[in-house]
């Protein structure tokens, strides 16, 4: 769906996209990871034909950007840095602007579509008040509403879950799991890595306009060939499992061994109690930060 | 794309608040040479102005005539400033273009809804100039030209739709040099007041003997010349260089315009 061979964005002597080679596959929920200023908004830009590459070729849809986006912009829906609306004009009459420009928005299905996405976005009610009295978290859910107008095949969404609450966050995790579940494939820039674990199949993570790794989430929270037991009693333990303990902190080891059920006969038979016992797996933030430790130019940066 | 421009130009509080305004100074003209009936004398003061008392219907002429040096200008800076700027400004420009609205195609939608603004402000200001100079002002049908001599109803009417198409091409080089800036930044003010700074520089400069090389060449230089439309006959040679001059300065500006915004980066 999203294919970017050595894209690279050069402002001035700054660069801000530095070879990136992105690839986003049909039924994808990809989550786009990067800190503040790594790249991320400029490589979306990118992608969407909004910004032009220094060099490098982007594929969206199969067109090649930014030439094609007169084909694949049709059938993609993008939230790029936030929200954006008329503020003197309802939100409902937004929408209906936003489709009757460009090429696709049939007007005699507008109506019947504007109704469908507010109210998908949580927004039936207040559609017809003027946007300069929505809430941050409206307007977000306005600029979603947009997106979602004509029925895109690819979402491309930055940041979306900002300023929503919790309540606001899980309901448009849900949505795009809905989406997700009828065929749409969702691009997801974030830096909230909570997020994207949540959400996402596949990960990309760009650290300092670099894409340090991408890989599907499954492998890389893919159990590592150790278990964790948590143990009152450590001693007894460390007798028994001898030489198999790779590290501990208060009553958590960490045991050498892919077998939890093994492991867990064989502490229980000899009467050690444990608490809490299972496969060691990588979290998200752990991936990151040694994705992005490794790939440090500079010692000693803090983020 | 262009009717959804025109819509939302129409739809604006500020289009309307602004063709109001533009209404308010001839009016209140209109009203104090009413009641002081104390006209400027012929050949000073804003053009037709000395000839409204005795014959109302010529006021719209003198309506332009006053809105023309600043009021109109300042009117058509801020609206063409404010076109692609002020999208890039609100966020709504990256919007539009992955909607997808062409490059080119947003731009030729723009300058229509410049260009019916232009009109329509024009239109209205000299439609209210001719309400408001038949009901307060002189109702004997002078229908005098410049010259002196009389023109009749029907070639006052047809120099009257002239000069509205003269003014609106002026004002279309302000337009062009507005949009242009208007692409250059994401500050729709600066654009305004850029494109402001130009016209005064250029008729400070047509003010000043030495720079008499450069006067024929500024875009405020000939555009009172819709007064020699009344002159009997219409002495041409001076709108004729307006039409020419205005033209070189459109299509020199909004080319430079299209070919800065169809290969810049939208980071706004």
């Amino acid at each position: 769906m999203i294919r970017t061979r050595e894209l690279t964005k050069r402002y001035g002597s700054i660069l801000a996209v530095d070879g990136v080679s992105l690839d986003v596959r049909a039924g994808d929920i990809y989550g786009f990871l990067g800190a503040n200023g790594s790249g991320k908004t400029t490589t979306v830009r990118m992608i969407l034909g909004l910004v032009l590459a220094t060099s490098g070729e982007v594929q969206l849809l199969g067109q090649p950007m930014p030439r094609g986006g007169r084909k694949a912009l049709p059938q993609v829906g993008a939230l790029v840095e936030g929200p954006a609306a008329y503020a003197h004009l309802s939100g409902r009459a937004n929408l209906a602007l936003l489709d009757a420009m460009g090429a696709g928005g049939v007007r005699r299905t507008r109506q019947g579509r504007i109704d469908a996405v507010l109210e998908q976005v949580g927004l039936a009610e207040v559609g017809r008040r003027p946007v300069k009295a929505y809430s941050l978290g409206m307007r977000q859910r306005l600029g979603l509403g947009a997106a979602l107008l004509r029925q895109p095949r690819l979402l491309v969404l930055d940041e979306p879950t900002n300023g929503l609450d919790p309540q606001g966050i899980r309901e448009i995790r849900e949505l795009l799991q809905h989406l997700h579940a009828n065929g749409t494939t969702v691009f997801l820039s974030s830096h909230l890595l909570a997020e994207v674990e949540q959400l996402c199949t596949r990960v990309g993570v760009l650290d300092r306009g670099r894409l340090v790794l991408q890989e599907d989430l499954a492998d890389l929270q893919a159990p590592t060939g150790r278990t964790v037991v948590h143990t009152p009693d450590y001693d007894r333990a460390h007798a028994l499992l001898d030489g198999r303990i790779e590290q501990r902190d208060g009553d958590r080891l960490v045991v050498r061994g892919a077998d939890p059920a093994q492991l867990n006969a064989m502490l229980v038979s000899d009467g050690i109690r444990v608490t809490e016992l299972g496969p060691e797996r990588r979290t998200l933030e752990q991936v990151v930060l040694a994705a992005t430790d490794t790939s440090s130019h500079q010692v000693g940066v803090t983020r | 794309m262009i009717a959804v421009e025109l819509s939302k130009m129409l739809r604006r509080p500020r289009t309307w608040v602004t063709i109001l305004l533009l209404n308010a100074l001839p009016t209140l003209v209109a009203v104090l040479l009413a009641v002081t009936d104390l006209g400027p004398r012929p050949g000073s003061g804003p053009a037709f102005l000395s000839a409204v008392l005795a014959d109302g219907t010529l006021f719209p002429l003198a309506a332009l005539a006053i809105i023309l040096p600043l009021f109109l200008p300042i009117a058509v800076a801020v609206f063409a400033g404010d076109s692609v700027a002020g999208e890039a400004q609100s966020g709504t420009l990256r919007y539009l273009l992955v909607r997808p609205v062409g490059r080119t195609r947003l731009l030729v939608a723009k300058l229509v809804s410049v260009i019916a603004f232009v009109l329509l402000a024009v239109v209205i200001v000299a439609a209210t100039a001719y309400v408001v100079g038949s009901l307060l002002l002189g109702d004997q049908p002078l229908a005098a030209s410049v010259s002196g001599t009389t023109l009749t109803p029907e070639q006052v009417a047809v120099r009257t739709v002239l000069a509205i198409g003269y003014i609106t091409l002026s004002m279309l080089g302000v337009a062009s040099i507005a949009l242009l800036l208007s692409t250059l930044t994401d500050s729709p003010l600066a654009a305004a007041l850029g494109a402001l700074a130009f016209l005064i520089a250029s008729s400070l400069l047509l003010t000043l003997d030495a720079a008499e090389v450069l006067q024929p060449y500024l875009p405020t230089r000939y555009w009172l010349s819709f007064v020699d439309l009344f002159r009997d006959p219409i002495f041409w040679r001076d709108i004729v260089r307006g039409i020419g001059l205005q033209a070189v300065y459109v299509v020199v500006l909004l080319g430079a315009a299209w070919a800065n915004f169809t290969t810049k980066d939208v980071t706004s």
